[in-house]
């Protein structure tokens, strides 16, 4: 194996293990990381929605962005660029959120939910995988959301790390603009939206995270993309290192415990888990990257990812307004109905952005 | 020689464009490119086809390279 494919199962290890420590110091059981579900808080935590269980500021994913940026800039990786199908890409953003709140989790919450034992994450997982398989079912046949461009400006790229700084800046400072009804920031006071480690740990976990998978181009999708595609195991093996750590970490503080019932903040309608996680598997193929990477892509100045991870915010706020988000006790109709339109909108956008 | 413009395509798009012509049969084939991660995976696609990779230009936002086998 060469140093790269080590260097790729060490980061893996190192993101599981740092996972599992999250969870140790108070963040939700199985949620050390988990990009959709944390980006789901933030739009709690902007009002965007009135979820009010689910509402935080989580510094990992400021982290997670300012690390790539950082690591980027270093690098001289960093440079302004979009105009892929922008709109496109947020609107199936939208769609990605929903898919993973009908799951309640992301490809890499999936992930940590397996190492701690979680069936359902299992069931999950097999959706996945069918829905990158359907995604590169898409790609052969000539799928392409079109180039981007690079901007002759590199302004546009530090938008949106802009933005989450500032965010970050109201969480540090503790600012109130409306001492009545609270505001910016709404933070739960129960729920898994009031479970979260201290805030400067969870800010230097993103940042390292940040910075391994900018180098690793670590991608969950990506890993079981290029497996189907190429045969190629390189991002696959970030995916096993992910599950190993945070698995012998678990074991260790007691956190694995095997079965399908009672696991935490996780449902078992197997049908949904499969679909919700197909939804997202299938999204995140046609996008390019799963939304750990278009974090990290963001950061890099791509503004086209920073429109998905836009996306997945607004589509949090839709899913919590609009009653698609799963709870432990199941996924309602809405949900229900929303990932399957989720579904067949993804069928026509990778018919309709074949190139030949 | 075959010329494959992967510039500014996202993930996996520049692979499969550049598999494309390899599968053809092509013994010579010039890729041009932007992104780094584009640069690194075309380079290891080539390299386990067999070919040799020349790079002719390889700047952080440009890059072109000659695929020989």
């Amino acid at each position: 194996m060469d140093r790269s494919k080590w260097f790729i199962l060490a980061t893996g290890l190192i993101i599981g293990a740092i996972a599992a420590v999250l969870v140790k110091l108070g963040n939700p059981p199985n949620m050390g990381f988990c990009i959709a579900c944390f980006e789901r808080d933030i739009a709690g935590a902007l009002g965007l929605h009135r979820a009010a269980l689910v509402q935080y500021m989580r510094p990992e994913i400021i982290g997670i962005v300012l690390g790539a940026m950082l690591t980027s800039l270093f690098a001289g990786e960093f440079k302004a660029r979009g105009g892929s199908a922008t709109f496109v890409r947020f609107v199936m953003g939208i769609f990605m959120m929903i898919g993973a709140l009908v799951f309640l989790g992301c490809p890499l919450r999936d992930v940590l939910r397996m190492a701690g034992g979680d069936y359902n994450a299992v069931v999950g997982f097999i959706g996945f995988v069918c829905g990158v398989a359907t995604g590169v079912f898409f790609l052969k046949r000539g799928f392409n959301l079109g180039r981007s461009e690079y901007s002759h400006s590199n302004a546009g790229g530090f938008i949106l790390p802009v933005i989450f700084l500032i965010f970050l800046f109201f969480l540090v400072k503790g600012v109130v603009f409306n001492p009545d009804a609270g505001g910016p920031l709404f933070f739960s006071a129960e729920g898994p939206g009031s479970k979260f480690a201290p805030l400067g740990i969870s800010l230097v976990a993103g940042l390292v995270v940040g910075f391994l998978a900018q180098r690793t181009r670590l991608c969950l999708s990506g890993g079981i993309r290029d497996f189907i595609l190429i045969r190629d195991n390189y991002l696959l093996l970030g995916f096993l290192g992910i599950f190993i750590g945070a698995l012998i970490l678990n074991i260790a503080f007691g956190f694995f415990k095997p079965g399908f019932a009672d696991q935490p903040i996780a449902h078992t309608m197997s049908v949904w888990n499969f679909l919700g996680l197909y939804l997202v598997g299938l999204t995140a193929t046609l996008l390019g990257g799963c939304p750990l990477r278009q974090l990290i892509l963001s950061g890099e100045g791509d503004m086209d990812a920073a429109a998905v991870v836009f996306g997945m915010i607004v589509g949090a706020a839709f899913a919590h307004n609009f009653m698609f988000a799963a709870s432990p006790q199941g996924v309602g109709i809405y949900g229900q109905i929303a990932c399957i339109v989720g579904i067949l909108v993804m069928f026509w956008l990778g018919f309709s952005f074949r190139e030949e | 020689m075959e010329k494959v413009d992967v510039r500014g395509l996202s993930c996996p798009m520049p692979v499969l464009k550049t598999k494309k012509v390899i599968d053809s049969g092509a013994k010579e084939i010039l890729v041009v490119g932007t992104s780094q991660v584009s640069k690194e995976n075309v380079t290891k696609l080539a390299r386990s086809h067999g070919y040799e990779v020349i790079m002719k230009v390889d700047q952080k936002d440009s890059w072109e390279m000659e695929l020989r086998k």
